[in-house]
């Protein structure tokens, strides 16, 4: 019992004492650039509780979504293609992996230059540094289907729709919510980066353009916004993964 | 054709080799509408692919599969796999209930029609209250019936058994025969099952089909007058059981390339 409540407590402990540290630390200081927390934390009152929230946020969070999403419908789309097509697999794979090491964020002048600086060019970025992991992953998973079931769906004559919607991708499901998680981490890092060139709304704008007004306390409570919205977001897959893999978590045992 | 009926499935002179490697030489055999065939050979004589070469999963490198007198190239509806494998053959994030229900989604079904279909499939094998089951909330006994009642819901002629029960304990494995000999009576289902042990293929079958052999051929077919109606005590115990069963046994021993293998 005190195990238990230990496990839950001890990982809440660090953080809290994390924040403490800060507080005082920060209390009395006069450096410009780490304004007091509690300043901070006022701050941070006034503009995301909700004042900011439609015109900073909603944009922010559109974009991850909207990438994520693209991400993961073509990712999964050609990763099942290409993960049912053995030879093709092998074939593009060392042009996957070069696309993948590619940072994305190379892609944004060019990126710019030809989408302009409009939400679809946000959106595009995400997609171009989310899609790898998921479709890398997806295509290991597809391949990695036990032999067994495919044998299964052959002599019980699956249709093809069957056979890819409730086999396969439910096969793979365990490698394609890794990927996501990876995605997720990627598509927060690329939404910044591309609302620090060219936008006038967003998370990473409002950071910015605080920087340039020496709105420190605000530029802090930005980037607050910003690891608690990563956070949260993660928080959010892993509860659906939760949901949806239950069946891999309790097979195993 | 001659008079008889044309038998539901038919190996004509089937041969396969893996690369250098041949297994199977002109092995040849028929099973009749609602007949028990058990085909009995050691580990490793040639039984999965010839299996897997009479459900169309495979192909020989001659020789054809006939069902109801027509040669196939893939896996037909009319006849359905039992794997051996029990574990890896229903899939894991669908409860019972939707496995069974997996493969009539092709047919033209109603949702009700399909309802009614996974229930009696479901009750032939005594599994009523598993619908809502995930497999691995299943001992493998039952999962074993799930893939038989997946089977059995699409209402093939033929159900093709590959060493079925290999993997089960004594108990479970002596009621999922009775079950299959209750299957066959209820239904009329024509059942190949395939098996290493003589003792099972001797009490299911109405005729055992012994493989043996590098390659693997059919050194002999074994008529078993013991009745359809079988009884794992007495049936075991009769004099004409027990004498099939030791000539069985020692037409495989007598097998001259098993005895390295
Ligand atoms: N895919 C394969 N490739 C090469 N050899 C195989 C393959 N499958 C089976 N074999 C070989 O063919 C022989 C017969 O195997 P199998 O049909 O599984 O026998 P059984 O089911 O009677 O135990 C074995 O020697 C096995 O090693
Ligand atoms: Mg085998």
């Amino acid at each position: 019992m005190s195990s238990r409540l230990a496990r839950l407590l001890v990982p809440a402990l660090l953080p809290l004492i994390l924040i403490l540290a800060w507080w005082y630390a920060s209390a009395g200081g006069s450096s410009i650039f780490f304004p007091p927390l509690s300043q901070i934390l006022e701050r941070f009152q006034e503009l995301w509780l909700f004042a900011l929230v439609p015109e900073h946020v909603v944009p922010s969070l559109q974009s991850i979504l909207w990438g994520l999403g693209i991400s993961i419908v073509l990712g999964v789309g050609l990763g099942v293609l290409l993960g049912l097509n053995g030879y093709v697999a092998t074939a593009v794979n060392p042009v996957l992996q070069f696309l993948r090491y590619l940072p994305a964020v190379a892609l944004l002048p060019l990126a710019i230059q030809l989408i302009g600086i409009g939400q679809e060019m946000r959106v595009t970025i995400i997609v171009l540094g989310a899609l790898w992991p998921i479709l890398l992953n997806t295509i290991d998973g597809v391949r990695g289907i036990s032999p067994g079931l495919v044998d299964v769906a052959r002599s019980n004559r699956l249709r093809p729709f069957d056979w890819i919607f409730r086999v396969v991708i439910p096969s793979a499901s365990p490698q394609i919510f890794a990927g996501i998680r990876a995605s997720l981490a990627v598509s927060v890092i690329l939404m910044f980066a591309s609302e620090l060139l060219g936008a006038s709304r967003g998370i990473g704008y409002f950071i910015l353009e605080a920087q340039r007004q020496f709105s420190l306390p605000e530029m802090w409570s930005g980037m607050i916004l910003l690891g608690i919205i990563g956070y949260a977001l993660n928080v959010v897959l892993m509860a659906i993964e939760y949901f949806a893999l239950a069946w891999h978590r309790k097979a195993r045992i | 054709m001659q008079a008889t009926k044309t038998p539901v499935l038919e190996a004509v002179n089937i041969s396969k080799s893996y690369g250098e490697k041949q297994v199977l030489a002109d092995v040849s055999f028929s099973a009749e509408e609602g007949e028990f065939v058990c085909i009995v050979g050691p580990s490793g004589t040639g039984k999965t692919t010839l299996l897997r070469t009479l459900s169309a999963l495979g192909t020989a490198n001659s020789g054809e599969v006939r069902v109801n007198g027509t040669a196939i190239t893939r896996p037909p509806a009319e006849v359905s796999v039992v794997f051996q494998d029990y574990s890896r053959s229903l899939m894991p994030w669908m409860r019972v209930g939707k496995n069974i229900e997996l493969p009539l989604r092709r047919y033209k079904l109603s949702p009700a029609e399909r309802a009614t279909r996974v229930t009696e499939a479901l009750r032939d094998v005594g599994l009523e209250h598993a619908k809502d089951l995930y497999p691995w909330e299943m001992s493998g006994g039952m999962q074993q019936r799930a893939a038989i009642a997946r089977s059995l819901a699409y209402r093939p002629q033929v159900l093709i058994m590959d060493e079925p029960f290999a993997s089960v304990d004594a108990q479970t494995r002596a009621d999922l025969e009775d079950l299959m000999l209750d299957i066959r009576a209820r239904l009329g289902v024509t059942i190949v099952l395939v098996t290493h042990d003589i003792e099972e293929a001797v009490y299911l079958g109405d005729k055992v089909i012994v493989l043996s052999g590098r390659p693997a051929s059919v050194s002999a077919t074994v008529d078993v007058p013991l009745g359809r109606t079988r009884d794992q005590i007495s049936t075991k115990s009769r004099p004409d059981y027990l004498e099939l069963r030791a000539k069985i046994h020692a037409m495989i021993m007598q097998s001259p390339s098993s005895v390295s293998g």
